[in-house]
């Protein structure tokens, strides 16, 4: 009865993170524009990380019996919640800072120029370039 | 269960390089390049584990860690040209 | 079955990438996807069950090669120029020379024959396989073949690596940055032929503050990037320490003193990036990491010492201690730690070397009879000389 729950819960788990990946996968190819890419891309990589590595986890626990294999795919899962997001926060403000422009649902450039990309993306605005 | 994992990540693998190689910008490129190399981790994770040898996860760590310093010198080479400089970190006291 | 799938998809990746960047004309997408070819080269490593070389070839080629490539990048332009009429006799040439290979190598044996020599000759793999345990000690084969039956060519790997740490020091120097004495005069507008990097003082780039996507990245004014800061504050010790992990777990599992060294100087190599060259030069000096250099070799060298005077061979651990597996601990241990210590400092003193040079010290364009056009800026035209690299620590 146990084995089945935890072969239950790990394979759901682990079916779950793979659809947040594949659905990412196709975001990725299928959307318009640089910044609706870098929203799709990141938050199903984490997202989808997340799941599958708490699946992991349980079939690590009770299937393997490894402690060690359980702490490192924790261990993997806390790097990954830390620096996959900043990694797609440093792309999204490189990418405005050198001036690409998001592009709304409608084809229409957002903003009005690079320029105003740029001052958006910068901390101060109100503060001169020096 | 874990050959299906496999099969997804390969398949999303397969997109993400798509996106790679037509990507317009530098941007959608290194971005792909981000997120296969997450995929990548996940893919040696899950390998691991469907070969047994739970060895392989020292690796995947490894591979997240050089993912991010990767995408992060990329990103300062192409903002400032200049991989030394102390312009990130300036703050004025 | 699915191993198949797995390996025929990573190695179809590889084929692919290739192509790609041999393509691909922007130099900086094609040192990205440099990265990715490493990357998953790695993985199609690991599937075929060489987990050492995998760790080192993920460290290595996906981390430390796509710095230095962009650290070299940063002395040139970032567009490949436009290619002539490529010749059908270097087509034809290059075809009958890889057909003669392929030719060759089938008389070989076949992939993961167990017929092969290697496999098959009694000092070799049966060797290894059946005597390490009571010859050598750890659980890892690599670990007891690298650092003992071949201790001799892992000698001469760390003494390749010191040396080409040397050679890219005496070649770059280390600039000290920041300080006012140094800094590289401004771009003078009139040298003819310069590449067109516009002058610090830009006013037009000062108010616009935007970087011009058509024409490349200027010197843009400071922007405070708050979140890697932090993150990279939080990250940084626990790369230290898994480095740590990673040096002294080798015998145990992938791991070991290369691998290790690429770690602990990647995180280094962060907290540069992130915070700049001053202060991890303040962290790290220069000197220091001079002294990793030639520490690492003079510890694998001292080891064969000490065993020679021992009464041993050169690097023959059995006379180290009491015992022979104790003995070839303790020098599988000296050994490791020597790699290690000497990766580490050369790849943090390659590092430096690179980044140290700002991008306005790029050679002027040559004219077009070949000389370089008077009235050069000086900082590319003096070549660094060695007595740079003796800057006292910071």
């Amino acid at each position: 009865m146990f084995d089945w729950l935890v072969w239950l819960v790990s394979w759901a788990l682990i079916l779950g993170g793979c659809l947040f990946i594949v659905a990412g996968g196709i975001g990725l190819v299928r959307m318009p524009d640089l910044f609706t890419r870098l929203h799709a891309a990141s938050v199903t990589d984490t997202g989808g990380a997340i799941v599958l590595s708490l699946g992991l986890i349980v079939q690590a626990v009770f299937v393997f019996g490894s402690a060690m294999a359980a702490v490192k795919v924790l261990l993997i899962l806390f790097f990954t919640l830390f620096t996959a997001p900043t990694a797609s926060h440093a792309l999204a403000k490189t990418a405005l800072l050198s001036g690409q422009v998001p592009v709304g649902a409608d084809g229409r450039p957002v903003l009005d120029s690079p320029e105003t990309a740029a001052r958006l993306a910068r901390s101060r605005p109100d503060e001169d370039a020096r | 269960m874990f050959a299906v994992a496999t099969i997804a990540l390969l398949v999303t693998m397969v997109l993400t390089l798509a996106r790679a190689l037509a990507g317009p910008t530098l941007f959608d490129r290194l971005l792909a390049v981000n997120s296969f190399g997450t995929k990548t981790v996940l893919l040696i994770a899950v390998y691991g584990f469907m070969t047994g040898r739970p060895d392989f996860l020292d690796i995947a760590l490894v591979y997240a860690l050089i993912n991010f310093v990767g995408t992060v010198a990329v990103l300062k080479f192409f903002e400032l040209d200049d991989l030394g400089s102390g312009v990130y970190q300036e703050d004025d006291y | 079955m699915i191993e198949h799938l797995v390996i025929g998809a990573l190695l179809t990746f590889l084929v692919v990438i290739a192509i790609g960047i041999i393509v691909l004309r922007d130099l900086l997408a094609a040192v990205v996807l440099l990265g990715l070819y490493s990357l998953v080269a790695a993985g199609a490593f690991i599937v075929m069950d060489a987990v050492d070389v995998a760790f080192t070839e993920a460290a290595v080629g996906a981390g430390i090669s796509t710095i230095l490539f962009l650290g070299a990048l940063s002395f040139t332009s970032h567009e490949q120029k436009p290619r002539g009429n490529d010749s059908i006799v270097a087509a034809v040439f290059v075809v009958i020379t890889g057909a003669l290979l392929i030719y060759g190598t089938l008389d070989m044996p076949h992939y993961g024959s167990a017929a092969s020599p290697a496999q098959t000759h009694p000092e070799l793999a049966v060797r290894f396989i059946e005597r390490s345990a009571g010859e050598v000690g750890p659980p890892n084969l690599v670990t007891s073949v690298l650092g003992s039956y071949r201790g001799y060519d892992t000698l001469g790997e760390t003494v390749v690596v010191f040396a080409a740490g040397i050679a890219v020091l005496s070649l770059l120097g280390l600039r000290r940055r920041g300080s006012p004495g140094n800094l590289p005069p401004e771009a003078p507008g009139s040298a003819p032929g310069l590449t067109p990097v516009p002058a610090p003082h830009d006013p037009a780039a000062e108010t616009s503050g935007a970087i011009d996507p058509a024409t490349g990245p200027r010197r843009y004014a400071r922007q405070r990037h708050r979140v890697l800061q932090v993150v990279t504050k939080l990250i940084v010790p626990f790369v230290l320490l898994f480095a740590l992990y990673v040096q002294f777990h080798g015998d145990y599992g992938p791991g070991g003193g290369f691998q290790a060294g690429v770690i602990f100087a990647s995180a280094f190599i962060l907290h540069g990036l992130i915070f700049g060259l001053q202060r991890t030069r303040q962290v790290m000096p220069p000197s220091v990491v001079r002294m990793l250099m030639a520490g690492g070799v003079l510890i694998y060298g001292g080891t064969g010492a000490v065993t020679m005077l021992l009464g041993g061979n050169l690097l023959d651990y059995d006379v180290l201690a009491h015992d022979p597996l104790h003995g070839q601990h303790w020098g599988l241990f000296a050994i490791e730690l020597g790699v290690g210590v000497t990766v580490t400092g050369v790849m943090i003193s390659l590092f430096y070397a690179f980044a140290s040079r700002r991008s306005d010290d790029r050679e002027p364009a040559r004219d077009a009879d070949g000389s370089t056009p008077t009235g050069a800026t000086t900082g590319a035209g003096g070549t660094p000389r060695a007595g740079d690299a003796s800057t006292p620590g910071a």
